[in-house]
């Protein structure tokens, strides 16, 4: 209890902190992007302000009119074919044509083949397969390399000084978090035994949400995209523990999935297709929980951001953004709170998988 | 279709395919590199605790064992020494009761020899002085026969004199 006290209360430490550094800079960024919008329009039109911030894109913005302009990869039925992204705008950021094995143009922010007057070309834009790396992707791959820095350094460190000194350090920040994952997350929803076969798994998942989460809250680079909030991110995460949890499921999983035991056969009949569909329910609940959890906040702080320029004034400002920095507060926990939720999920649906069913009475808890 | 009202929930082929790409790098490499040592740093840590307090409670009892152990050695030591104080106090007196036994033999053997003698001497001289008196008796006999011939009164008045003159020492 008291630990758990002492944890709440560095998480919202560290929210202090990093929003007292974030949340100016926020709100500049995005202010730069409105007034280019603003300018370019004439008319300033929030929703697409917001979901230009919230989607992918071929460009990272560092500051100003300074971009990083991403790879462009993309394969046809001519092969795979690699460019700048720089290709695809032009010098006011409008898409322009870029003739390769076809003629590509950005539409509606995705890359699509087009035909030579400049009009999208559905049947060729089918066979187009775009694997770019984005802003999104671009980001996921700083995360992966924070995480591996970290976590090979903290790893290093249990080999340097052994099981006898306490951790210190990076090391020592590491331990609870990880402990947290085994002793709150593993160990209750699999069980002590059968947790340590699933401990990495989780633990990837668990500190890749997290670290995307936390990068997703930066508003510069090497933050400022929105990869946890993006369905893909999600997807993928939730079809890996879709295929951990059927791969690992036991034969009473199974069992109780199809034949529902000790229940009458009109009663199986009918619980069996909503059991089937409650495979797949759970992991593309995974999926919208944290895509619409990490979007939303995402679109709360770029909301309230706009009010100053819905209002074209700057006293707006006095409440949009003391009110973004409280969002940005609550943010920074369902960063925490969605990485963990997730990997509870996980690990709960994994424990159902393969739990061993003894008796009656154990069966009705494992499905309520 | 619905998927396309919005591009937000449109997954992009790319990202799920590098995400596939990432994660699977991360699962195997943190689950070689880093979650491997590190859960097994801490298990180790853990159990090697567990171990710690383990062994210190079975010291503990071991320490209270040997304290008993001391203490019943004590005990034992003690009744030893008093024993053999005890043993070592007999044979003293037994020692002591013999000395005295032996002298108080040699004492009445002494004595008795004493008073064996002395019973010797006392007969020896008994009977010299027996023989002296019959000597004696036979000489103032001899003297009176001879006196007596002579004179009465004179005959009374020596063996007065004789008689006066017998010292039987």
């Amino acid at each position: 209890m008291y630990l758990n006290r002492v944890k709440s209360l560095l998480v919202v430490c560290l929210s202090l902190f990093a929003l007292m550094i974030s949340a100016p800079s926020l709100a500049n960024d995005t202010a730069a992007a409105v007034e280019h919008v603003a300018k370019k329009e004439g008319d300033f039109n929030v929703t697409e302000t917001i979901l230009e911030h919230i989607k992918d894109d071929h460009s990272w913005h560092l500051w100003g009119h300074t971009s990083i302009h991403l790879p462009v990869i993309l394969k046809t039925s001519q092969g795979f074919e690699v460019f700048s992204s720089e290709k695809l705008v032009d010098e006011h950021h409008e898409p322009v044509v870029h003739k390769g094995n076809f003629d590509y143009k950005l539409i509606e922010g995705k890359t699509k083949i087009v035909d030579a007057n400049g009009n999208l070309d559905k049947e060729a834009s089918k066979q187009l397969w775009d694997f770019s790396i984005t802003k999104n992707v671009a980001s996921l791959f700083v995360s992966v390399f924070i995480l591996l820095v970290v976590l090979l350094s903290s790893a290093a460190a249990y080999k340097k000084t052994g099981i006898k000194t306490a951790p210190k350090g990076l090391q020592s920040f590491m331990e609870p978090i990880i402990l947290f994952v085994r002793d709150e997350v593993a160990i209750p929803n699999i069980g002590a035994k059968k947790s340590g076969k699933y401990m990495p798994f989780l633990l990837t998942i668990f500190f890749l949400i997290l670290t995307n989460n936390f990068l997703g809250l930066i508003p510069f680079f090497p933050g400022g995209a929105n990869v946890s909030g993006n369905i893909a991110f999600t997807m993928t995460l939730a079809v890996c523990v879709f295929i951990v949890v059927n791969l690992s499921a036991n034969k009473s999983y199974w069992e109780h999935i199809f034949w529902m035991p000790g229940m009458h056969w009109s009663m199986k009949l009918f619980l069996a297709p909503i059991e089937l569909i409650g495979v797949f329910t759970k992991p593309i609940s995974l999926m919208i929980r944290l895509f619409a959890n990490i979007t939303a906040g995402h679109i709360l702080v770029l909301s309230l951001i706009c009010l100053i320029f819905i209002f074209k004034t700057v006293f707006a400002s006095a409440i949009a953004v003391p009110f973004a920095v409280f969002i940005g507060m609550i943010e920074l926990l369902v960063a925490f709170l969605q990485a963990f939720i997730f990997t509870m999920l996980a690990a709960m649906y994994i424990g159902m998988a393969t739990e061993e069913h003894h008796h009656e009475a154990h069966e009705e808890v494992a499905h309520h | 279709m619905l998927l396309e009202i919005n591009p937000l929930v449109l997954p992009d082929i790319g990202l799920v395919f590098w995400n596939t790409v990432a994660f699977l790098v991360l699962l195997i490499v943190l689950g070689k590199f880093a979650w491997k040592p590190i859960l097994k740093a801490i298990n180790d840590r853990e159990s090697g605790i567990e171990e710690a307090l383990l062994k210190a409670d079975k010291m503990k009892a071991e320490m209270a064992a040997m304290q008993n152990e001391n203490e019943a050695l004590l005990a034992k030591a003690r009744e030893e020494r008093a024993t053999l104080i005890k043993e070592a106090k007999e044979a003293s007196e037994k020692m002591v009761a013999e000395a005295k036994d032996k002298a108080k033999a040699e004492y009445d053997k002494i004595v008795a020899d004493a008073q064996l003698a002395i019973t010797q001497q006392k007969n020896a001289a008994i009977t010299e002085v027996k023989n002296q008196v019959g000597s004696l008796v036979v000489d103032v006999a001899e003297k009176v026969l001879r006196r007596e011939l002579s004179n009465k009164a004179e005959q009374e008045k020596y063996i007065k004199e004789l008689a006066d003159g017998v010292k039987l020492n």
